[in-house]
């Protein structure tokens, strides 16, 4: 078996991991190496071909395929190595992978530095358990996106989406687009999940309709899918069956939330955040697991790309100063999710530099004001929204002043 | 002629692809005699094989003297061994059956004197210390357990299709997609009529499980019915795979074992089954009811089971005779027909040792019409053993891995399947996606296939030389993608 031994070692190949990588070029590490499972790099970011990405970061709109070509072509320029159809198969606490490599058969790598770029997977029927029959014809969003984009296959002519989240309603425009019926999205809350702008562009620019406070109660069909049925949900969102109505298809694609992909992470000791089922982190973005850094959807669920970037350059940055000094400052100071707010990333930190910290608000919410470790700071918002993440900047001499041990984060109304 | 009206001639037909039809194929070519198995769906294990819970019973839940206590005590027996040959996932993880109130220690003791009067090995009856020394996890209402070291678990449809594989490798024919239509008593032969052509043969092995009694029936035999059970399951993730060591086994029910906490053969972690009469046979669907009672159940048993864990569910119905024990019997109005019937649990336990008495049954039947027999010395009961990226610990591996670089090529991340294995599964005949995933697990982890479904596509579409929009989830009209981008506009 190869043997190899590395500065740092990315895991993942998408937007996070390619950021990281560069990053830390720039910060003067030489000896890396990105691990890209799939064949091409990118991840994710390859069958979004839709436009809406960079707007933050390069202040123009891309698509995804151009976004991480952006990112690629840097890569390459710094001459930062990496390898594709290579799967990490395990992470130890003490940094030691086991990667099956396509071209080099398994590869034992000993990193002094690991930065975790995997990205996330969606969730799938079961999670949510929808009953009925087990027919062909049932995907999640982005398999059909995977499908449709990368290899021009149709899943179906009539489709229904479950989940209003932002890959839902992108799915319902290319569907549309290709010539399939979308007959309706179905979301189980009572406020959408995806961005604004993807409500008005995906689905009213196109009159599909949207059902809230609804579910499907029930999958029909032998071999392919032939109906479902929609039910509305009680308080307890539970199905009211003797509401439901049944739509006739011949496809259902689920986008009902993606879950970070941290099974490595737990192997190497990492501790995860119930929440955000990504990593805890440091200000530093360092896992609990000295010297393994997390970036990306695998640290929390993203909506915008330019955030990931932004992020994982910051991890990339931290994990190259790790490998010089070997070690970071220490972070005695936890944040902790107040009222109406769900989780806070990072989760500690150390009050020797300004953070950046980034939150989600549980409910929809009209002029809340941020509240931080009581009155430590306090900033009025237009509005909060579960589905958009929200960050908040704060000086070191603020951090500094708070002497409690738990730091805060609130959302409250109409102060 | 085509293949419709060309009329094939066997010594023996064996209708039905399961894991007792195979287990009989693959017993039968231990003799000179032609054979063949037609199987309705397309592909082997494709009916109630698919979904059972894979486990191998030690032998003390059946009533002494009836076929199924002496066939699943002798099959279990015949696991290491048959599981072994075949390369196929058995894990001896032994069966505990719980009792969590007193009022249920009289019934524990009944079934530990039933079990030793059935031969069970190593059974002990163990107090409730010895219970938690095995299993921590377990509900602390427990109060004494009934141990059977002996007993397993496996991979039901693997055992299956490769039980077919092996009978195939030693001389035994399989039509798939070869639904029977008729049976036809001829006095000196048996004739078949099949989606695939006119069979003729000498003997009939009637393993058409669900549909054993529509066979029967054909040619006037309605000694027994099947009454169809439906049984849900739900498939938790490896995370809370080694909550439990054994099979967990409540006080049974008058109409099944209970619902059970089940490790699976790879390392995953099963819960139910449910059990339900029905009239239709085919009825697959999940219901909310049924996750709600499984759900209870098994968390009464074993602490620490979460819905957040359920990745899979699915159902399969239990073909159930209406005469409480297996039918294993030539029929008496048409004596060439061999029934195989009524195998519900625990008939994958008992399946190997089914197919040896199927042997002796028409090794007697040919002596007592003077017909010579002869043994099939070149018979080969082995497999060659596959190699599997999940086996990272398999010296093998890398050897392989030396030889062809697709065995390092991750398809399938979740339960971490190369490509070499993707191609190997459709050497060893996987024609749907369905057949992909039994054999090699792709796609049957947490994300579902949600990643590797399209590039396992593009493996069969490669290896099979058949487009992408032909390929089924399961046959029928299982398509997965049916069109091609741009024609739906």
């Amino acid at each position: 078996m190869l043997k190899w031994q590395k500065d740092l070692v990315i895991i993942g190949g998408g937007p996070a991991g390619l950021a990281a990588a560069i990053a830390a070029r720039d910060e003067g590490i030489e000896d890396l190496i990105v691990l890209e499972r799939h064949s091409e790099l990118g991840g994710i970011l390859n069958q979004c071909i839709h436009n809406g990405f960079g707007l933050h970061y390069f202040k123009e709109e891309l698509t995804g395929p151009e976004y991480a070509e952006r990112f690629i072509e840097e890569l390459q320029k710094k001459n930062v190595p990496f390898l594709t159809d290579a799967m990490v198969i395990s992470l130890s606490p003490d940094k030691k992978l086991l990667v099956a490599s396509k071209e080099h058969g398994l590869v034992e790598i000993e990193a002094k530095a690991v930065v975790l770029a995997m990205g996330c997977r969606e969730r799938t029927r079961a999670a949510i358990t929808i009953p009925g029959t087990r027919p062909s014809g049932v995907f999640t969003a982005g398999t059909v996106q995977a499908l449709i984009n990368i290899e021009g296959l149709m899943p179906g002519r009539r489709a229904v989406i479950v989940g209003s989240g932002d890959i839902g309603l992108i799915m319902a425009r290319r569907l549309t687009l290709e010539g399939a019926q979308v007959l309706a999205v179905v979301e189980i809350m009572d406020y959408p999940g995806g961005l604004n702008r993807n409500i008005a562009q995906c689905l009213e620019d196109f009159d599909i309709p949207l059902y809230l406070s609804h579910t499907i109660a029930d999958i029909q069909g032998k071999d392919r899918v032939e109906k479902v049925l929609v039910a509305p949900v009680d308080e307890n969102r539970q199905p009211i069956l003797d509401k439901a109505f049944p739509l006739e298809c011949d496809t259902l694609v689920l986008s009902v939330g993606l879950i970070p992909e941290n099974e490595l992470s737990l192997e190497a000791g990492v501790e995860l955040d119930k929440t955000t089922g990504g990593p805890i982190v440091s200000e530093y973005l360092e896992t609990t697991t000295s010297g393994i850094f997390a970036c990306g959807n695998v640290l929390q669920v993203h909506d915008l790309v330019d955030n990931v970037t932004a992020e994982s350059i910051r991890a990339g940055k931290m994990a190259a100063n790790y490998v010089k000094s070997g070690t970071l400052p220490a972070c005695g100071t936890e944040t902790k999710a107040g009222d109406n707010v769900r989780y806070v990333v990072p989760q500690k930190i150390s009050k020797t530099e300004d953070v950046e910290f980034f939150l989600r608000a549980a409910r929809p919410m009209d002029r809340p004001t941020l509240v931080v470790g009581d009155s430590l700071y306090t900033k009025k918002m237009r509005e909060a929204k579960p589905g958009e993440m929200i960050s908040v900047k704060i000086p070191k001499e603020k951090l500094q002043s708070f002497t409690g041990s738990e730091l805060t984060f609130a959302l409250r109304e109409g102060i | 002629m085509t293949e419709k009206t060309q009329r094939k001639k066997f010594d023996v037909l064996i209708i039905g692809g399961g894991v007792v039809g195979t287990a009989v194929a693959r017993s039968l070519a231990k003799l000179k005699l032609k054979t063949a198995l037609v199987e309705k769906e397309v592909e082997l294990a494709f009916g109630t094989t698919k979904a059972n819970s894979g486990i191998v019973h030690a032998g003390f839940h059946n009533e002494p003297g009836s076929l199924k206590a002496i066939l699943c005590v002798k099959g279990c027996d015949m696991f290491p061994q048959v599981c072994e040959e075949l390369d196929v996932p058995f894990k001896e993880n032994g069966v505990l059956m719980v009792a969590t109130s007193d009022r249920e220690l009289p019934l524990l003791h009944k079934f530990y004197e039933q079990g030793i009067q059935n031969g069970v090995r190593d059974l002990e009856l163990i107090d409730r210390d010895r219970v938690f020394e095995l299993e921590p996890n377990l509900s602390r209402d427990i109060v004494a357990g009934l141990f059977a070291p002996h007993g397993g678990i496996v991979s039901p449809f693997e055992l299956a299709i490769y039980q077919g594989v092996n009978a195939e490798k030693n001389g035994v024919e399989i039509f798939l997609d070869a639904a029977v239509e008729n049976v036809v008593d001829r006095g000196n032969y048996i004739e078949v009529a099949t989606k695939k052509g006119t069979f003729e043969a000498a003997l009939v092995v009637n393993c058409a499980g669900l549909f054993a009694d529509d066979i029967a029936q054909m040619v006037g035999d309605t000694s027994f019915a099947i009454r169809p059970r439906k049984g849900e399951e739900y498939l938790l993730d490896k995370r809370v795979g080694n909550l439990v060591t054994s099979t967990i086994f409540p006080l049974p029910s008058e109409n099944s074992k209970g619902i059970l906490v089940i490790p699976t053969a790879h390392g995953n972690l099963m819960i139910g089954p449910t059990a339900l009469e029905m009239q239709e046979r085919e009825d697959l669907s999940t219901t909310q009811e049924g996750l709600e009672v499984i759900y209870q159940s098994a968390s009464k048993l074993v602490k620490g089971i979460s819905r957040r864990d359920i990745i899979a569910s699915f159902a399969g119905v239990r073909a159930a005779s209406d005469r409480g024990d297996f039918v294993i019997e030539f029929s008496k109005v048409a004596p060439r027909l061999l029934n195989v019937a009524g195998i519900e649990s625990p008939g994958l336990t008992a399946a190997p040792a089914i197919g040896e008495m199927v042997l002796e049954m028409i090794k007697d039947w040919c002596k007592d019409r003077g017909i010579p027999v002869e043994e099939n010395h070149d018979f080969n009961p082995r497999l060659p053993k596959r190699v599997r990226l999940q086996d990272i610990d398999d010296p093998r591996l890398e050897e392989m891995i030396a030889k062809d670089r697709r065995y390092a090529h991750a398809v399938c991340r979740c339960e971490l399947v190369s490509e070499a294995e993707i191609v190997e599964a459709i050497q060893n005949g996987a024609r749907t996606l369905d057949g992909i995933k039994l054999r090699t697990r792709a796609g049957m982890g947490r994300c579902q296939g949600g990643f590797c479904t399209p590039k396992v596509l593009q493996i069969m579409a490669r290896e099979l030389n058949v487009p992408i929009t032909s390929i089924t989830k399961r046959g029928g009209d299982s398509v997965i993608v049916p069109y091609k981008t741009k024609e739906l506009i």
